[in-house]
């Protein structure tokens, strides 16, 4: 009978995330844990997870211009977001479900709970889209470029634009809900959700333009990788290549 | 030379995740050979006690016979791998619960060499949270099988009930109730994973 392969995944960089309280968020504040995490023995549990085995998606998701399945086209500034799911050593993560959902042109979601708010709905656009990242751990989407929206954490409040992103590795110990950003946005030091990020990390977020995934006459072209927690066992033979 | 990059920070999943995650029916996964229908619910507290009415559950569990389905555990079980093991729910913005219906989990080998008890994995995310929260929940009627678990034995006495999943006598099919408290008096435990 082959045993079951327990793998170790290293730390989850707690330093590079966000604290789990952080007032400027102010919805934060009543929902972080007071006491500390509690270390676990590393069992078959959470170093497995659905991402190898829950893929039953259709290429079709990863165009959001035209998942909604009008036969129409959402209106918006076109756009084609790509990059690497990484781990901590630059290497391609297959099979991660990546998941996304975000506003349309005008910043207004398709949902039920966004709908005091005054900016129009596109027919044409349901704002989610999901992919499997390739043998290199390349994932793309087709969309149209989000807007910022108000929220009410605190006067004149504005959400810079962005795409949120849930990624599903091969365990659940590597489960991460993060954002994209985009480069050059003036919002971008004004929001608290995303200067909930440590200094030296918050950039990590920040999506690029690049004119080599910019496609003539139809898109323009935006990279960004994501570096999920990787396992210890890799990390020690890349050591020992040195 | 060895590439160390960053780990991306984590962002909440929002107020808008079920856009695109906690579809319904994922809530309910199927039942596999063997296997016993079950049903976990329970609500989300926050540090007030009151209930959060946006909170994404998310669930990983083995199959009846203590088997996963992945890529690591190639052990010829006897299970057929349709049983994905993962569910997805969210807490009812009225009422506050999450439900999932499920099949109770077998045992799965800890390091040791023992067996753990019967658990399901849960990951707890929503509005107002920045990062992930990792738990494992038992259930009320493996009395002697938790005792022995590797990793409830490793929590302080005092906390160990945050983690059980209380039976609700004569529900059809076996209902347990589990609720998450996330700061405050009873707060459950939560694991760096
Ligand atoms: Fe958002």
């Amino acid at each position: 009978m082959t045993e079951p392969i327990v793998r170790h995944y290293g730390p989850r960089a707690y330093p590079d995330h966000p604290p789990f309280s952080y007032p400027d968020y102010r919805s934060t504040v009543k929902r972080a844990p007071s006491q500390d995490l509690l270390g676990i023995v590393k069992t078959l549990t959470e170093s497995t997870g659905p991402g190898p085995i829950w893929s039953e998606i259709s290429e079709d998701d990863a165009d959001l211009t035209t998942n909604a399945g009008t036969g129409g086209e959402a209106i918006g500034e076109r756009i084609i977001v790509t990059g690497r799911v990484l781990d901590e050593h630059g290497i391609g993560v297959p099979g991660t479900i990546v998941e996304i959902w975000q506003t349309n042109a005008a910043g207004r979601y398709v949902h039920w709970r966004d709908s005091k708010r005054k900016a129009p709905l596109d027919p044409n656009f349901i704002g989610v889209g999901q992919c499997v990242t390739d043998e290199e751990g390349t994932y793309r989407f087709l969309t149209i470029r989000p807007g910022p929206y108000p929220w009410g954490n605190h006067p004149n409040a504005w959400r810079p634009a962005h795409i949120h992103f849930s990624l599903m590795g091969p365990a659940i110990g590597s489960r991460l809900v993060t954002q994209m950003y985009f480069e050059g946005d003036p919002l971008l030091p004004l929001d608290p959700i995303y200067n909930s990020a440590p200094g030296h990390s918050r950039e990590r977020m920040i999506g690029s333009y690049d004119h080599d995934i910019t496609e003539e006459g139809w898109a323009t072209g935006w990279r960004w990788d994501i570096v999920l927690r990787s396992e210890e066992g890799i990390l020690e033979e890349s050591e020992e290549d040195e | 030379m060895t590439r160390h990059l960053g780990q991306t920070p984590s962002q909440t999943v929002g107020p808008f995740y079920s856009m695109r995650l906690a579809a319904e029916g994922d809530n309910v996964l199927p039942i596999p050979d063997g296997g016993q229908r079950i049903v976990v619910k329970g609500k989300v507290f926050d540090a007030d006690g009151k209930h959060v009415e946006d909170a994404l559950i998310e669930t990983w569990q083995a199959n009846p016979v203590g088997g996963y389905n992945h890529p690591d555990d190639l052990r010829e079980l006897g299970q057929s791998r349709e049983f994905t093991g993962f569910a997805r729910a969210q807490t009812d913005f009225q009422t506050g619960e999450y439900r999932i219906e499920t099949v109770k989990p077998g045992r799965v080998p800890d390091p040791e060499g023992e067996m753990q008890a019967p658990h399901i994995a849960m990951i707890i995310q929503g509005r107002g949270m920045l990062n992930p929260l990792f738990t494992r929940f038992y259930f009320s009627d493996e009395l002697q099988a938790n005792q022995q678990d590797i990793v409830l034995r490793a929590v302080p006495a005092g906390r160990r009930a945050t983690l059980i999943a209380t039976l609700d006598e004569g529900s059809d099919p076996p209902t347990y109730v589990f609720d998450v408290r996330l700061q405050g008096e009873s707060e459950t435990v939560f694991f760096d994973v």
